[in-house]
């Protein structure tokens, strides 16, 4: 192929990624009213925050299993070792400023990412989910094991955050904690959407359709896979950051196999592949669950348990079927 | 290190708006777990709770109490946003439950900030107590009943023991507790077991236990494997070799202990409470309990659960109403009163509780299986606290 | 250590009955049944009920508490299942999980939240003593019954007719179809079975394991292992894995108790690094 060829089919390449990055009106709308609850809606900031922070750690999982198709039952293990990253990090004085350690916390887990990146790249949808499940398991009773360093069950005492950029001290009507949160939220969604219309976004939804044809074109089909597995770690690692930073608090439940069942509930709610599946899921399933556990603090799992099967068979499909806009050219399931 | 303007703002209109709903009702945050593995916990604490509200009716000094009861599945970060949740947009004036340690150490923060009393009714972590001076707890600690129970061993003729606890926490704290007693009492401890808490099977660790051949095994898990626990106990012969079952009482729980067969007669533990325990007051609750739950017997969660309540009425008599966090700790520290389980007080210097502990061994009475009580160390506070004094 | 062999061996083949319905479902229906531990439970409680309260014979409920699940597995599977085997795996997973939070929180209300225990006969507690080793009765009971089992499935599996068929439907459902063999019906009594066999698992194990409202959420995660490490194309390879595990487990608890807890995962994620379809798998790519 000849300089203007390949010249051509580049700018037409960059053109087909500008017009399916464009915000459309949907998109404007839900953050401008993500927006707007910081101020209407003060008395609800606690629970808004906790749905960010959960919409931030399904939007990284969404970025593995929507985009590039890994299943992975043990994301808590990122969302983990990022929440005692901060804990530490705040505990012992490393790391004061709040946003630094959110990022050394995100970092941390990108590295633990990448290093266990080796194991999701071989096997079936069931390896994956068993030893992503499994090195989930195993970091908890580390984590229980040094007790001394985690706290182990008792949970990480004595965290103490400093001020946001050092103005902005959190505050215990979560005001700033919410703040903080969606802010983190936002720019992360940002750069997360930047990713996925790029032509590395590209690279990954062809080798999320039939990998050995990606690699037949000669798509790096692993060196991509790593790439994303360890970019959803970090983000995961900033998300569980984010909860103990907000929460001044940690315990071995990061770890759980609960937190990363219900991830999974969460994203599948909202639809995978086109990122707000996550977010939108987040607040449906965190709202629904609230709403519920008020009415009958002991059963309520039995309502939510039904809602997740009617919506099942009446068809996820149906009821996200008005996110069709967004998702319009991503082409998502 | 929170001291913002936010945080300014908040408590100031927390507290305008508290003072401008003098007369109105009083709320309880009962925050429990009640889904999930500790939801037998939740189950019998809120029974409590609300048979001692039906028997004490709802009323105190003018004020009417209204109890809002949450969920938090025993998962720490629940815990706190509820608890948060509770103080900022219900305004409760206590905060009470808290099933396990980690739940009530999160909210700790909160009720210093806030300045509300927190009544922990069911986690024993010696620590808790300490790390507000807002909480009151009138469950219990792991020491208290592990050093009794050491005690009680080293003078009855156990000389080795085989400690078999899970790798946690709270199983940590009461094979120290244990060790220290029995050592100054005398014995040895042979093998140190730690079993991890999510096993499903004690089989190795029974074996091991046995082939250490001691005169018994001391066992603390949590109160959700104790029937398994006990059942491979017997089922693995050592009982028929002669080794004890010993510990503190979680193991031979009331709630459970009718399922758990003749397997476990014999078994000597030490504990606050047996729902068999021989005085009126207790004979009183215990058939007001089963009779409003359909036969389900009481055990020592739901004492805990039934003394807090206790404890706010009595606080909020003491200040005529008053909810002012310092003036309710003020009423709360030194009082005493007659509970199902015994006399009981909270100690003035650490608000922690101080009751009686009971030696008992599980006898069958009547068809069903109890914790007779033998023997009787009276007045206990928490040993760990106390030797931190010394 | 003998004793802690059968211990092993007993509690790898409970694993086993529990787990190889959820193995043959997989690889047969490509159906995720998350739910298959709530039939666990509803065959440990119907044993329960059946021996503590109606006071039947622990002989009688066994069968019991195999026939019970696989009827409601039967039923389910005619009236929701079925409508779901086209449909992603993700709709598979959101819709047995909320199955199996709707049947925890419905046992939850019905039975309570404490721990429940089986009478079990005399004969049935305590050990005996064979050549000097300790052996645990009920450990016996459990590997005699869960060994016939395994006996009983493979030979069905290999040597009848039904076995043939199913073999078939397993390894390409289309064909299987187009040379006449009514896939449906193989699937449907399969569920049923696999279905009866958890409930039978869950009546054994209730003693050994504890049987409470939260054993499906408890115990999902050793059925998965078992399913990830034996392969979901035969009979022979979740038992494997399941005494491996059984074993491994055991015997590392008693002689390395350090890592005790790690034990069970670390074995599961080297062996599916090794062999990432499972130990007995033929290379299926699913």
């Amino acid at each position: 192929m000849n300089r203007a060829d390949s010249a051509g089919l580049a700018s037409r390449v960059a053109q087909h990624l500008a017009r399916r990055a464009r915000w459309r009106a949907p998109e404007i709308l839900f953050w401008l009213a993500a927006a707007a609850t910081l101020f209407a809606l003060p008395g609800k900031h606690l629970i808004l925050a906790e749905i960010a922070i959960l919409g931030l750690f399904a939007l990284s999982l969404d970025l593995l299993l929507g985009y590039a198709g890994i299943i992975s039952l043990g994301h808590a293990a990122f969302f983990g070792f990022g929440a005692y990253a901060a804990g530490l990090f705040s505990k012992h004085g490393l790391i004061a400023e709040p946003v630094l350690a959110l990022l050394a916390a995100g970092a941390i887990a990108a590295a633990l990412g990448f290093a266990t990146s080796f194991l999701v790249l071989r096997g079936s949808d069931l390896t994956r989910l068993m030893v992503t499940l499994g090195v989930a398991l195993v970091l908890r009773e580390l984590a229980n094991r040094f007790d001394g360093l985690t706290g182990g069950a008792d949970g990480l005492q004595g965290v103490v955050m400093a001020p946001v950029l050092g103005r902005f001290a959190f505050d215990i009507g979560g005001h700033v904690g919410y703040a903080y949160s969606l802010a983190v939220l936002f720019v992360l969604f940002l750069v997360a959407r930047r990713i996925v219309h790029s032509p590395f976004g590209l690279a990954l939804g062809s080798l999320k359709g039939n990998p050995l044809r990606a690699a037949a074109i000669g798509i790096p089909v692993n060196g991509r896979l790593v790439g994303i597995y360890t970019f959803a770690a970090g983000y995961a690692g900033i998300a569980g950051a984010l909860l103990t930073q907000v929460t001044q608090f940690c315990s071995l439940d990061v770890f759980s196999f609960e937190r990363s069942a219900d991830l999974l509930v969460v994203l599948i709610l909202g639809g995978t592949g086109y990122l707000y599946g996550g977010l939108i899921g987040a607040v449906l399933f965190k709202l629904m669950q609230d709403w519920l556990a008020a009415m009958t603090p002991q059963y309520w799992q039995f309502w939510v348990g039904l809602v997740l099967v009617a919506v099942v068979l009446v068809g996820r499909e149906r009821m996200t079927a008005w996110t069709g806009v967004i998702r319009g050219s991503s082409g998502a399931r | 290190m929170f001291r913002g303007k936010w945080l300014a703002a908040g408590i100031a209109f927390a507290v305008a708006a508290g003072v401008t709903q003098a007369q109105d009702a009083v709320k309880i945050g009962l925050i429990l777990p009640m889904t999930g593995g500790q939801a037998s916990t939740g189950k019998q604490i809120e029974a409590a709770v609300r048979l001692y509200m039906a028997q004490n009716g709802t009323t105190i000094a003018g004020r009417k109490i209204e109890l809002v009861v949450k969920d938090d599945g025993a998962v720490p970060d629940n815990t706190k946003r509820i608890a948060q949740e509770l103080i900022v947009n219900d305004k409760v004036s206590f905060l009470a439950g808290f099933g396990v340690t980690p739940a009530a150490l999160a909210v700790a923060p909160l009720a210093t900030q806030a300045k509300v009393p927190q009544i922990v009714m069911a986690a024993g972590t010696s620590i808790i107590t300490e790390r507000s001076p807002y909480i009151a707890r009138t469950s219990f600690t792991l020491a208290q009943s592990s050093v009794i129970i050491a005690e009680w061993a080293a003078k009855n003729g156990i000389r080795k023991v085989v400690t078999l606890v899970s790798d946690y926490a709270p199983g940590a704290e009461a094979q120290n507790s244990f060790k220290e007693r029995f050592a100054a009492g005398g014995g040895s401890v042979v093998a140190e077991l730690k079993v991890p808490l999510a096993t499903p099977d004690f089989a190795p660790f029974l074996q091991r236990a046995r082939d250490a051949s001691p005169d018994a095994v001391f066992v603390f898990v949590p109160s959700g494997q104790g029937g398994t626990f006990a059942k491979q106990f017997a089922e693995r012969g050592l009982d028929k070799s002669g080794i004890k079952l010993i510990g503190p009482g979680d193991v031979m729980d009331d709630d459970l202990l009718n399922g758990m067969g003749d397997a476990v007669l014999g078994a000597v533990t030490a504990h606050l409470y047996s729902a068999s325990h021989p005085s009126a007051t207790n004979r009183a609750f215990v058939d007001a309990f089963k009779k409003a739950n359909n036969g389900m017997r009481p055990n020592f969660m739901a004492v805990g659960g039934y003394d807090g309540m206790h404890l706010i009425y009595e606080a909020l008599k003491k200040t005529k109403g008053v909810t002012d966090g310092d003036a309710l700790m003020g009423a709360m520290k030194g009082m005493q009163w007659e509970s199902p389980r015994g006399p009981i007080s909270i100690d003035p210097e650490t608000r922690d509780i101080v009751q009686n502990i009971y030696i008992r061994r599980v006898e069958r009475i009547g068809g069903e299986l109890y914790n007779t009580e033998f023997a009787t160390f009276e007045a206990v506070k928490d040993p760990v606290k106390a030797a931190a004094k010394k | 250590m003998l004793t802690i062999l059968i211990d092993g061996i007993a509690y790898g083949m409970l694993l086993f009955v529990l787990a190889c319905g959820l193995s043959v479902t997989l690889g047969l229906m490509n159906f995720i049944n998350l739910a298959h531990g709530a039939f666990a439970m509803a065959g440990g409680y119907v044993a329960v009920v059946l021996v503590n309260r109606v006071g039947l014979s622990f002989w009688l409920a066994l069968p019991l508490a195999f026939v019970i699940p696989a009827i409601i597995g039967a039923m389910m599977e005619r009236t929701l299942y079925r409508h779901l085997y086209a449909r992603s795996h993700l709709d598979q997973v959101l819709f047995t999980v909320g199955l199996v939070f709707m049947s925890v929180a419905a046992v939850d209300y019905t039975m309570g939240s404490q721990q429940v225990f089986v009478q079990l006969p005399a004969m049935l507690q305590g050990q005996f003593s064979f050549q000097g080793v300790g052996v645990g009765r009920y450990r016996l009971l459990i590997i005699v019954v869960c060994g016939v089992l395994a006996v009983a499935l493979q030979a069905i599996l290999v040597r009848t007719h039904f076995g043939s068929r199913l073999r078939a439907a397993v390894d390409d459902a289309r064909t299987a179809r187009g040379l006449g063999i009514n896939v449906n019906a193989v699937f449907a009594l399969t569920f049923a079975v696999g279905s009866g066999l958890a409930g039978l698992g869950g009546a054994l194990g209730a003693e050994i394991l504890g049987l409470d409202p939260q054993f499906p959420l408890k115990f999902m995660i050793y059925f998965l292992i078992v399913v990830a490490v034996g392969g979901t194309s035969s009979v022979t390879g979740p038992l494997l894995a399941s005494l491996f595990l059984g074993i491994g487990d055991v015997a590392g608890k008693y002689y390395v108790p350090k890592l005790g807890a790690f034990a069970i995962y670390t074995i599961m994620i080297a062996v599916l690094i090794w062999r990432p379809y499972g130990l007995l798998s033929r290379h299926r790519g699913r």
